[in-house]
C-alpha cells in the first residue's frame, strides 16, 4: 500500500524544514549563541551517522580529548538522523558538526568547511552496493528490481542519493524501481537490514563498511559489496558561519593537529582516519553533479 | 496369581505397601504433569497477551508511517539470539497488514515482507480466514493447528478506533516437549527418590509386623504334637492386637503346659497305684500258701528221725521261704497307725544309723533340720523314709562327695512337713524319673530296688506327696508330708 511512495517523503520533510527556514526564530538564538562561544562556553559539536558514532567510549574519549585541547567544555550532541542534525545547525544549536556531504551541500549557505578527514590517507570515500553473503547472483543494482531495498538516510549521499544516481543512469526510475525500500537512519543498520533478510540490497558508506569489517567481523561477513560507486569527498566537519574567525581557526587547528599527539593518534586509530585536511568545497563536485541530476541544485 | 496371595507375610506386606506406594506416587505425579502441561500452555498464553500488547502499542506507529526498520527493530527485539529454550520464549513475531500481508517480520528470511499470509503455509492460511472472522472475535486470538508444530496468538493493531493490521504471535511447540520431558524427567527422579527414602523403611516396617506374625505360625504349626515354647517377651512389646494375640498366645502355652504336666503326674500315680494293688494282691495269694509251706517246713524240723540230708534240705527251703516272706512283706507296705510322734531324739538316732556309711564313702553330709521337740508325724514311718532317701543319696552320691538333708515346715506352714534330701550323683535321665517308684526299678548294681518303692508307699498311704528331679547339677527327692489332717498343697 505505501510502495513507491518512500522516494516522496523525504523531499516533503525537506520542504517543510525550507518552510522553518524562512522564519525569523533562529536569529534570536545567534546572538546567544554567540555569546556563548565569545565568552568561553560550551563548545557544541553535533555528530551523525557519518561514523560509527553509535561507539560511546570512543566519543567519550574524543570528548574529553576536544576539551582537554580546546581548554573548553565541549559538548556532542548525537542525533539519529541528518536532518535533525541539519536543523540544529540551522537553528545554531550547533558550532560545529561531523555531516555527510550531501547535507554539507545543502546547508552551503550556512556553514563553512572546516576540516575533511583522510581516509586510507585521502579525503574520499565511495558507496557501496551491498547483498546478504550468500547471494552470489547478483552483479550490479539492476540485478535487485523489484527487490526490497534499504538506503541508509533520505540526506546520505553514499545511502541514498548515489544508489539512486546510478539506477537512473542505468534508465530507470529509482521511485518505481524496486518493489519496496524503506531507510534505517544509519549504515550500520543498513547492513544489518541486508544481513538479516530483510532487504535484499542496501546502499551503505565504504568507509563505516569498511571499518564494521574489522570492528564487527561477524557482523561484515554476512553482506558482500556487489560494486563500488566512483569517488566522493569524504564527509566534512563543517562550522556554522556564526562562529567567530578566531574559533574556526581554533577548532581547524585543533583537528589538523591530531596526528601530532599520542593521544591523537590513538583517537584517530580507533575513528579507522589517517588525519585531517582543510579540504576545498570543489571535493564535492561530484555529489553536486548528481544532485542537479535530481533536479535540487 | 493365587501364589501371589500364599506368600509370606513377610513379603506379602513389603510388596503390597511398596506397590501402593508406587501406584499413589505414579497417579501423583501424572496428575502433577497434566496440570504442569496445562499451565505450561497457559503460561505461554498470558506471556504472549502480555508481550502481544507491548509490542501491538509500538508497533502501531511504524505501521502508520510506513517505518518498515523501526517495525523490524520492535518485532525483532523479543527474539533471542538463540534459538528459544523456554516456552514462553516467542519463536516469531509478524506484522500482518489490514490485507493479510507482511509488513514485517522478525524472520525475514522464512516469512518475508509483502508475501500473502496465505502463501506462507497451511498454518499462516488457517490463521488469516481466523483473522478475516466477523467482529466478535475474543483476543488474544490463540491458534493451535492440528499436526503443526506452532502455537499462535494473534492480537489487533489499532490506532484510536481504527484498525492497521494484525500482530502474531508465534511459539514453537517443539519446545514444550523438551521442556515437559525435562520436568517429567524431574518428577520422575524425585519420585524414585522418594521410593528409594519409603521402600526400605516400608521392608523394615513390613519385615517387623510379619515377624511375630511368622513365628506365631511356625510355633502354633507344631502344636498337635507337641506344646509350643511361649514367645520370647521382646519380640513385640505393644498392646494393640497383635500384642494382644500374642499374649493370649503365651497364656494358652502356659495352660497346655500345665495341663500337660499334670496328665504325666496322673498317668504315673495311676500306674503306681496299679502296681500296688496288684502287688498286693499277688502278696495276700502268695502269703496264704507261704504259712501253710513254713508250718510244714517247721513241723518237719521238729522231727528227730530226719536224715541229716534231708534236714540240710529242710533249712534251705525254709531260708528260702523266709526270703519270699520278707520280699512280700517288703512289696506289701502296711502303714500301722502309731501313736508316737517324731521328736529330735529319732534325727539323732538316723545321723547315727547313717554315720558308718557316709564316713566310708567320705561323703560331706550338710544336715540341716528345723526341728521343733516335737511333730505331729508317726516317727518310725518318718525315720524309714529318711533313712531310705539318705542312703540312697549316700550310694547315689560320688566317692567323696556331697548329701544334704534339709527338714522343716514347707513354707513355714504348720500343717505341712517338708524333706529335702540332695546328693550330686549322676543326674537321673528321664527314662528314670518316669520310673523311679516303680519297684525293682533300680538305677545301681546291688540295689534290690524296693528301696524308692517303699518309701513311696508310705508316703503315700500318708497322704503325702513324693517327687524327685534334677536341680542344680544334684539329684532332689522332695517329701512333704501333712501333719494333721489337712493335706499338703505339692510342690
Amino acid at each position: 500500500m505505501t510502495q513507491n511512495t518512500s522516494g516522496l517523503l523525504p523531499k516533503r520533510n525537506r520542504r517543510r524544514w525550507l518552510i522553518a527556514d524562512g522564519c525569523l526564530v533562529a536569529t534570536a538564538l545567534i546572538g546567544l549563541s554567540r555569546k556563548s562561544l565569545a565568552t568561553g562556553g560550551k563548545v557544541r559539536v553535533g555528530m551523525t551517522p557519518a561514523f560509527l558514532h553509535d561507539q560511546h567510549s570512543l566519543l567519550d574519549e574524543w570528548r574529553a580529548f576536544m576539551a582537554a585541547s580546546l581548554r573548553r567544555p565541549v559538548e556532542f550532541i548525537q542525533r539519529d538522523s541528518y536532518r535533525e542534525t541539519m536543523d540544529l545547525l540551522r537553528l545554531e544549536k550547533l558550532d560545529f558538526a561531523w555531516i555527510c556531504d550531501y547535507p554539507y551541500l545543502h546547508l552551503k549557505q550556512e556553514v563553512r568547511l572546516l576540516a575533511v578527514p583522510l581516509y586510507q590517507g585521502r579525503p574520499h570515500y565511495r558507496s557501496y552496493l551491498i547483498v546478504r553473503s550468500d547471494n552470489t547472483q547478483t552483479r550490479s543494482i539492476t540485478d535487485l528490481a523489484g527487490g526490497v531495498f534499504a538506503y541508509a538516510d533520505p540526506y546520505s549521499n553514499t545511502g541514498y542519493l548515489a544508489p539512486r544516481y546510478e539506477i537512473r543512469q542505468a534508465g530507470h526510475d529509482p521511485k518505481t524501481f524496486f518493489r519496496k525500500t524503506f531507510f534505517t537512519w544509519s549504515h550500520r543498520k543498513v547492513v544489518e537490514a541486508v544481513a538479516s533478510g530483510l532487504a535484499q540490497g542496501g546502499a551503505v558508506d565504504s568507509y563505516i563498511w569498511d571499518t564494521l569489517a574489522i570492528v564487527e567481523p561477524a557482523l561484515g561477513a554476512r553482506t558482500r559489496v556487489v560494486s563500488r560507486s566512483p569517488e566522493y569527498g569524504f564527509p566534512p566537519f563543517v562550522s556554522h558561519r556564526s562562529v567567530s574567525a578566531a574559533e574556526f581557526q581554533m577548532m581547524q587547528r585543533h583537528l589538523l593537529d591530531m596526528t601530532k599527539t599520542d593521544a591523537g593518534r590513538r583517537l584517530l586509530a580507533r575513528l579507522h582516519l589517517d588525519g585531517f585536511t582543510i579540504g576545498s568545497p570543489a571535493l564535492y563536485e561530484g555529489v553536486a553533479q548528481m544532485m542537479r541530476a535530481f533536479g535540487e541544485a | 496369581m493365587r501364589w501371589l496371595f500364599n506368600l509370606s507375610f513377610r513379603h506379602k506386606i513389603p510388596l503390597w505397601t511398596s506397590f501402593l506406594i508406587g501406584f499413589s506416587i505414579f497417579v501423583v505425579g501424572a496428575a502433577v504433569m497434566a496440570h504442569a502441561y496445562e499451565d505450561m500452555k497457559d503460561a505461554v498464553v498470558i506471556s504472549a497477551e502480555n508481550l502481544g500488547h507491548t509490542l501491538a502499542n509500538t508497533v502501531a506507529p511504524t505501521l502508520l508511517h510506513d517505518d518498515v526498520w523501526r517495525a523490524f527493530e520492535i518485532v525483532r527485539s523479543p527474539i533471542r539470539a538463540e534459538s528459544a529454550r523456554t516456552p514462553i520464549e516467542v519463536d516469531a513475531v509478524v506484522v500482518l497488514t489490514q490485507e493479510h500481508k507482511v509488513f514485517v517480520s522478525s524472520h525475514p528470511d522464512t516469512l518475508p515482507m509483502l508475501t500473502e499470509a496465505s502463501a506462507l503455509g497451511p498454518d499462516w492460511a488457517r490463521l488469516s480466514e481466523y483473522l478475516s472472522a466477523p467482529a466478535g472475535t475474543k483476543w488474544p486470538l490463540v491458534l493451535e493447528p492440528d499436526q503443526s508444530s506452532y502455537l499462535y496468538v494473534a492480537l489487533p493493531i489499532t490506532d484510536k478506533d481504527a484498525q492497521l493490521g494484525h500482530l502474531v504471535l508465534r511459539y514453537a511447540k517443539s519446545v514444550f516437549h523438551p521442556w515437559f520431558i525435562d520436568t517429567l524427567r524431574q518428577g520422575l527422579w524425585l519420585g524414585v527418590l522418594v521410593l528409594a527414602v519409603l521402600i526400605p523403611i516400608n521392608w523394615y516396617w513390613g519385615g517387623r509386623m510379619a515377624a511375630p506374625l511368622v513365628d506365631l505360625a511356625r510355633r502354633m504349626g507344631t502344636m498337635p504334637q507337641t506344646v509350643p515354647q511361649p514367645l520370647p517377651p521382646d519380640l513385640y512389646p505393644y498392646d494393640d492386637e497383635l500384642g494382644q494375640l500374642f499374649h493370649a498366645y503365651d497364656r494358652m502355652v502356659l495352660a497346655l503346659r500345665d495341663k500337660a504336666a499334670l496328665e504325666n503326674e496322673m498317668v504315673k500315680s495311676e500306674r503306681l497305684a496299679a502296681i500296688g494293688q496288684l502287688t498286693a494282691g499277688i502278696a495276700h495269694e502268695i502269703n496264704n500258701p507261704l504259712a501253710g509251706l513254713m508250718t510244714v517246713v517247721d513241723t518237719l524240723r521238729l522231727r528227730h528221725d530226719l536224715d541229716p540230708r534231708v534236714l540240710r534240705n529242710l533249712e534251705l527251703i525254709d531260708r528260702g521261704l523266709m526270703q519270699i516272706r520278707d520280699t512280700v512283706a517288703a512289696l506289701l507296705v502296711q502303714t500301722r497307725a502309731q501313736a508316737r510322734p517324731l521328736n529330735q531324739h529319732d534325727l539323732e538316732d538316723i545321723h547315727t544309723l547313717i554315720q558308718p556309711q557316709v564316713n566310708k564313702r567320705r561323703i560331706r553330709l550338710d544336715w540341716s533340720a528345723a526341728m521343733p521337740t516335737e511333730l505331729p508325724a508317726p516317727a518310725s514311718l518318718v525315720r524309714q523314709i529318711l533313712i531310705n532317701l539318705l542312703l540312697n543319696a549316700v550310694q547315689a552320691a560320688a566317692e567323696g562327695g556331697h548329701v544334704s538333708l534339709w527338714l522343716g515346715r514347707k513354707d513355714d506352714a504348720d500343717s505341712c512337713l517338708s524333706i529335702v534330701v540332695r546328693n550330686d550323683g549322676t543326674l537321673l535321665s528321664d527314662e528314670q524319673l518316669a520310673h523311679l517308684f516303680e519297684p525293682f526299678a533300680s538305677t545301681r548294681a546291688g540295689g534290690h530296688g524296693l528301696g524308692l518303692w517303699v518309701t513311696y508307699q508310705i508316703v503315700t498311704q500318708l497322704d503325702g506327696r513324693i517327687s524327685a528331679r534334677n536341680i542344680d547339677g544334684e539329684v532332689e527327692f522332695v517329701v512333704n508330708l501333712p501333719l494333721g489332717d489337712t493335706s499338703c498343697t505339692t510342690a
